[in-house]
C-alpha cells in the first residue's frame, strides 16, 4: 500500500472506529501519531539526489477524462506533509475535554486532516481541489457547536466564502483543462507541466490565471478576500483554528505555487505582478494596522495571520528561487508559530474566559510557563533570529531585492512596506505579551493554574522544529531547493 | 413484442397487486410494499438481459425507440419507483390519520401500487419518439399522479395542492396537444425522426406557426421538469403533496420529462435555420430556472417547500446540460447527474418522511438537534445535503462538475458564472439544515426509531451517493452512449 495513501486513510479510519463508538480521543490521537511517525519517515526517506515526485502511486477513476487519484510527493510537499501530522498531533493532544458530541468533535478535526494531507500529496489537480473540500463542512460544524463569542454569524461567513472561492477555482480547474489539446487533456499535474514546458500548450490566458488567483487567494485570505479568517479563527476551538490557520490555509499557497507558478508563462506572472502587489500592499500595510487596532488576543492572531500571508504571496510574487524558497520556509513557519499562538490562546481563554487585553494583565505571576512559552512563540512571529521565519523572511526580501530590476517602483515600494511590516507586527505582539503578562495582576486572576504538561508537551513539540529549521533552514530548504524549476 | 415488455410486465405487476389486496383480508398492508419492490426489482434484472432490448424494428419502430440511453433511463425510473415504493410503511400512520377507510390498513395498498402504473407511464414515455406515443404515455403517468397527490383526502394542504396539480397539469397537457397539432398542422408529421426532413422541406413562411408550436410544447416540458416558466406549481405541490408521492415527482417525473426535451432538441438543433434560435430560448430559460430555483430557496423554512426550490435549481442545473448538447459528453453528464439527484433526493425525502412523523411537521425547525436524537438520520441527512450542495466526494459534486464542464466546453460563460453565484447560494440554503441538526439543541431528548427498512434504504443511497462521487467510472462507462 502506498504511505501517502496510508497517511489519507489513518485519520478516516479512526473516524470511522469512533463513529462506531470508540474512544474517541484515544482512537484520534493514535491515528495523529502513527501519521507524524509515518511522515517524519516519509520526510527522512526522499531520495534528495533523485529528486522529482517520490512515493508514486496511481489508481484510474475516470480515465476517459483523463482523471486518476495519483499521489506522489517531492520536498515542498513533505515539508508541507510534516507541518500537517505536526500540527494535527499538536491540535488533537491540546483539545480540552469536550463535554457535548466528543466523537464528532473528533472526527470533525480528523476529517480536516485527512483533506489537508490528501490534498497536498494529490498529483491530480481535481483530487488536489476534492481533498481541501473535505474540511468545508467539519469546520462548519466545529466552528458552529464549539466555538465561541458570535460563533454563528462567523461559521456562517467562513462556509460561504471557503464554498465559494473553492467554486471559482474549480472553474478555474475546469477552463484550464478545457484549455489544454484535446488529444492530451489530462488532470494529472506532471504530464501537465511537461505540456506547459514543452510548448504543446499554450497557458498564457489571463482569465483562467486570474481565476485561480481569486480561488486560492480566498483560501489563503488574499487581500481583499480575506474578511472571512479573523472571526472564523476568533470563534473556533483552539484545535479548529490551528489546523485551519496553520495547516488549511497554506494548500491556497500550495496550490498557486504548483499549478499557478509552474504552468503559467512569465508573460502572465509580469502581467499580473502590479496587481499582485497591490494586494499584498493591502496585506501587510493594511491588514497590519487593522490588526495593531484589535483589542483581544484571538482577532490579533486571526488578523496577524492574514497579515503574514501576504510575506508569502511576497515570495511568489518575486517569481524568482530565492523567493519561493524563501515562501517555503515561511509557510513551514507560520503554520507551526500560529498553530502554536491559537493553541496557547485557547489555553488562556479555558483558564480567564476572556481574551480582552483590558481585562487581562499580570498573568506571567501566576502562570509563568504559559508566559513563557508565549514569549517564545511572539517572538517566533516577530521574526526573530533563531526562529524560521526570521528565515523565510529574510529569504523572501532577499528574493523581492533580487526582482527588482525587472519589476520596478511598486516592488520597491511593497518590500519598503514589508519591513515596515515587521516593526508593526512586533509592536502588536509585544503590546499583545505586554497586555496580558505583566503589569498588575488582577486579584482574580491571582490562583490561575498553570499550563498542563499535555498542552506544554504539544506545542512544544511544534516549538522545536520551528527552532530546528531557523538555526539550521537548510533542514527545510534542501528539500525544497530543487523542486521549483526556473 | 419484446419492444414493450418491461413496460407491461410493470402493469401486469400493479394488476396483480391490486388484486392480491383484494383478495386477501390482512390488515398489515406492508407486504404489498416488499411485493412491488420485489416485482419491480425482478424488472429491473430483466432489463439487464441481452434479448429484452433488442434494437427496434417492425411496426413499431416508428414509435418506440430501444437505444441504451432510453434503457437506462427506463432502469432510472424503476429504481426510483423501487425507493418510493419501499416508502410507504413508513408512511402508513399518516395515510391512517387521513385516509377515511372502513376497516384499518384500506388505501395503504393503493398508495403503495399507484406509483408502479405511473413507473409504467414513465417508462413508455422515455422510450417514446413520436408526438402521440409521447402524449398518451405522459397522460397515464400524470393521471396516476393526480391520485396521489390528492391522496390524503381529509387533508386541506393535500388537498389543495391536488387541486393546483390537476388544473395546472391540464393547462399544460392543453399546451402540450396545442403545440403538437400546430407541429402536425405545419409539418404533416408527428414523428421526431421524420421532423427534420419534414421542416427543411417548409417554405420560409412557415417557419413561425411552426416555432409556436415548439415553444407550446417547451411549456408544457417545463411543467413537467419543474423549469421556468411553468415553475411556480412546484413549491406548494411539493409543500402539500405526501412526501412519497414529491419524492416520485421531483425524482422519476422530472427524469421522464427531461428525457422527452433531451429528444425534442436534438431533433430540433439538427436543422440549422431553427438551431440558434432553439439554443437562445434554452439558455434563457436554463438562466431564470437557476435564478428563481435558487434565490426563492434561500428564505425558506419549510424543508419539504425548500426542497421543491431545490428541485427547480436541479432543474437549472441540468437545463445547463441540455444547453451544452452539442457536446459529446453532455448526455452522459445528464444521466449521470441523475442518477446521484435521486440517490440524494430520495434520501432527503426518506429523513424527512421519518422526522416528520416523529416531530409532527416538516420544518427546518423540527430538524433541530437530530444528531443527539438520531445520529443515523442526522448523518444521512447530512450527507444528502453535501451532495445537493456539490461537495467533493459525493455524486453532486462529480454530476455539477461534468455539466459545467460541458457548459465551459460549449462556450457557455454566462451560465457558469450564474452557475458560480447559484452554488454559492445553495451552500447557505442547504447548510440551514446542517445546522438546525447539529448546531441548535433539541426540544425533546426521546432518540427517533428508524426501522429496518428505513435502515436499509438509508445504506443503500448512502453508498450510492459516496460510490457515485468516489467512483464515478462504472455509471459513466454505461453512460458513454452516443
Amino acid at each position: 500500500m502506498s504511505p501517502l495513501l496510508l497517511l489519507i486513510l489513518l485519520p478516516l479510519f479512526a473516524s470511522l472506529f469512533i463513529a462506531v463508538g470508540a474512544n474517541a480521543r484515544r482512537a484520534a490521537l493514535g491515528a495523529a501519531f502513527l501519521n507524524l511517525i509515518l511522515s517524519i519517515f516519509l520526510f527522512a526517506r526522499y531520495d534528495l539526489h533523485a529528486g522529482g515526485w517520490q512515493f508514486v502511486s496511481e489508481w484510474h477513476v475516470v480515465p476517459r477524462l483523463g482523471i486518476n487519484l495519483i499521489l506522489g510527493a517531492d520536498g515542498l510537499t513533505l515539508s508541507m506533509l510534516l507541518l500537517s501530522t505536526l500540527v494535527t498531533f499538536s491540535a488533537l493532544w491540546v483539545a480540552p475535554k469536550i463535554e457535548k458530541q466528543e466523537g464528532l468533535y473528533y472526527i470533525a478535526l480528523l476529517f480536516i486532516s485527512a483533506g489537508v494531507i490528501g490534498a497536498f500529496s494529490s498529483l491530480d489537480v481535481l483530487f488536489l481541489y476534492s481533498f481541501h473540500e473535505l474540511a468545508l463542512i467539519p469546520t462548519f460544524l466545529l466552528i458552529g457547536i464549539w466555538g465561541s463569542g458570535d460563533r454563528q454569524a462567523a461559521a456562517w461567513k467562513a462556509t460561504i466564502y471557503l464554498g465559494t472561492g473553492s467554486f471559482v477555482l474549480l472553474i478555474g480547474l475546469l477552463a484550464l483543462y478545457i484549455s489544454m489539446p484535446a488529444d492530451v487533456r489530462t488532470f494529472d499535474l506532471r504530464q501537465m507541466t511537461d505540456l506547459a514546458a514543452n510548448g504543446h500548450w499554450n497557458t498564457s490566458s489571463p482569465v483562467i490565471y486570474l481565476l485561480l488567483l481569486i480561488g486560492f487567494g480566498t483560501l489563503v485570505s488574499l487581500f481583499p478576500f480575506h474578511s472571512w479568517a479573523p472571526p472564523a479563527y476568533a470563534s473556533a476551538p483552539a484545535p479548529a483554528a490551528m489546523l485551519h490557520a496553520g495547516v488549511l490555509k497554506k494548500f491556497g499557497l500550495y496550490g498557486l505555487i504548483r499549478i499557478a507558478l509552474t504552468l503559467f508563462p512569465p508573460a502572465v506572472h509580469e502581467f499580473f505582478n502590479p496587481l499582485l502587489l497591490i494586494l499584498i500592499i493591502g496585506n501587510i500595510g493594511y491588514i497590519g494596522y487593522v490588526t495593531v487596532a484589535q483589542k483581544r488576543l484571538d482577532w490579533t492572531i486571526g488578523y496577524s495571520s492574514v497579515m503574514h500571508m501576504g510575506y508569502i504571496f511576497l515570495g511568489l510574487a518575486a517569481y524568482n528561487l530565492l523567493g519561493l524558497n524563501g515562501a517555503a520556509i515561511l509557510m513551514f513557519a507560520h503554520g507551526l508559530s500560529v498553530a502554536a499562538a491559537f493553541a496557547l490562546c485557547g489555553e488562556i481563554r479555558q483558564r480567564t474566559g476572556t481574551l480582552d487585553y483590558a481585562e487581562l494583565g499580570g498573568l506571567a505571576k501566576s502562570v509563568p510557563v504559559l508566559g513563557l512559552l508565549f514569549g517564545f512563540v511572539a517572538m517566533a512571529s516577530v521574526g526573530l533570529p533563531g526562529f524560521a521565519n526570521f528565515a523565510g523572511e529574510i529569504l523572501v526580501f532577499f528574493g523581492a531585492t533580487a526582482a527588482l530590476p525587472s519589476t520596478g517602483y511598486l516592488m520597491m515600494i511593497t518590500i519598503i512596506i514589508g519591513v515596515w511590516g515587521v516593526v508593526i507586527s512586533a509592536i502588536y505582539m509585544l503590546r499583545a505579551y505586554r497586555n496580558i503578562f505583566w503589569g498588575p495582576i488582577a486579584a482574580r486572576w491571582e490562583s490561575l493554574t498553570d499550563i498542563s504538561p499535555t498542552a506544554l508537551y504539544s506545542v512544544v513539540l511544534l516549538l522545536i522544529p520551528l527552532m530546528i529549521a531557523g538555526f539550521y533552514p537548510q533542514f527545510i530548504l534542501k528539500m525544497v531547493a530543487t523542486l521549483i524549476p526556473q | 413484442m419484446n419492444t414493450l415488455l418491461l413496460e407491461f410486465s410493470v402493469v401486469a405487476l400493479g394488476v396483480l397487486l391490486l388484486l392480491v389486496d383484494a383478495f386477501n383480508d390482512r390488515t398489515n398492508k406492508n407486504y404489498i410494499s416488499y411485493f412491488g419492490a420485489l416485482g419491480l426489482a425482478g424488472v429491473l434484472a430483466l432489463s439487464f438481459l441481452p434479448q429484452i432490448n433488442p434494437l427496434a424494428d417492425g411496426p413499431t419502430a416508428a414509435f418506440i425507440s430501444i437505444d441504451p440511453g432510453s434503457t437506462f433511463f427506463v432502469r432510472f425510473l424503476l429504481i426510483a419507483t423501487i425507493i418510493v415504493v419501499l416508502m410507504t410503511p413508513s408512511f402508513v400512520p399518516v395515510l391512517e390519520r387521513y385516509v377515511p377507510a372502513e376497516r384499518k390498513g384500506g388505501g395503504v395498498a393503493e398508495f403503495a401500487i399507484l406509483p408502479i402504473f405511473s413507473c409504467a407511464g414513465l417508462m413508455w414515455m422515455v422510450r417514446s419518439v413520436d408526438f402521440i406515443m409521447i402524449f398518451v404515455a405522459l397522460e397515464l403517468a400524470t393521471i396516476t399522479l393526480y391520485i396521489l397527490v390528492t391522496y390524503l383526502r381529509q387533508n386541506q394542504s393535500s388537498l389543495e395542492a391536488g387541486t393546483k396539480y390537476l388544473i395546472l397539469g391540464a393547462l399544460s397537457t392543453g399546451f402540450l396537444v396545442y403545440g403538437i397539432s400546430w407541429i402536425f398542422g405545419v409539418t404533416g408529421t408527428t414523428n421526431l425522426a421524420l421532423l427534420p426532413q419534414a421542416i427543411a422541406s417548409l417554405p420560409s413562411n412557415a417557419l413561425l406557426p411552426l416555432l409556436f408550436g415548439i415553444a407550446l410544447i417547451f411549456v408544457a416540458l417545463s411543467f413537467k421538469i419543474a423549469a421556468f416558466p411553468f415553475q411556480f406549481w412546484v413549491p406548494d405541490v411539493y409543500q402539500g403533496a405526501p412526501t412519497p408521492v414529491t419524492a416520485y415527482l421531483s425524482v422519476a417525473s422530472k427524469a421522464a420529462g427531461f428525457v422527452v426535451l433531451i429528444r425534442l432538441v436534438l431533433v430540433l438543433l439538427q436543422v440549422p435555420v431553427l438551431a440558434p434560435k432553439i439554443m437562445a430560448v434554452i439558455v434563457l430559460l436554463t438562466a431564470l430556472t437557476l435564478i428563481f430555483g435558487n434565490f426563492s430557496a434561500l428564505p425558506q423554512t419549510n424543508l419539504k417547500r425548500l426542497l421543491g426550490y431545490s428541485s427547480i435549481a436541479h432543474a437549472g442545473y441540468l437545463l445547463m446540460g441540455v444547453a451544452s448538447i452539442g457536446s459529446l459528453m453532455a448526455i452522459p453528464a445528464i444521466g449521470f447527474y441523475f442518477a446521484g439527484y435521486l440517490a440524494m433526493t430520495l434520501l432527503a425525502f426518506l429523513v424527512l418522511l421519518v422526522v416528520a412523523e416523529n416531530t409532527g411537521g416538516d420544518e427546518i425547525s423540527r430538524f433541530n438537534g437530530l444528531s443527539k436524537r438520531s445520529p443515523l438520520l442526522a448523518g444521512a441527512m447530512l450527507l444528502s445535503m453535501a451532495s445537493l450542495a456539490g461537495i467533493p466526494f459525493t455524486a453532486g459534486f462529480i454530476g455539477k462538475l461534468l455539466i459545467f464542464y460541458v457548459a465551459i466546453k460549449e462556450g457557455h460563460f454566462g451560465l457558469v458564472v450564474l452557475g458560480c453565484v447559484t452554488v454559492a447560494s445553495g451552500f447557505y440554503y442547504y447548510f440551514k439544515v446542517v445546522r438546525a441538526m447539529y448546531w441548535q439543541q433539541p426540544t425533546e431528548s426521546t432518540a427517533i426509531p428508524v426501522s429496518l427498512t428505513v435502515k436499509l434504504l438509508i445504506a443503500l443511497l448512502g453508498a450510492g451517493i459516496l460510490a457515485l462521487g468516489i467512483y464515478p467510472a462504472p455509471v459513466l462507462a454505461a453512460l458513454a452512449l452516443r
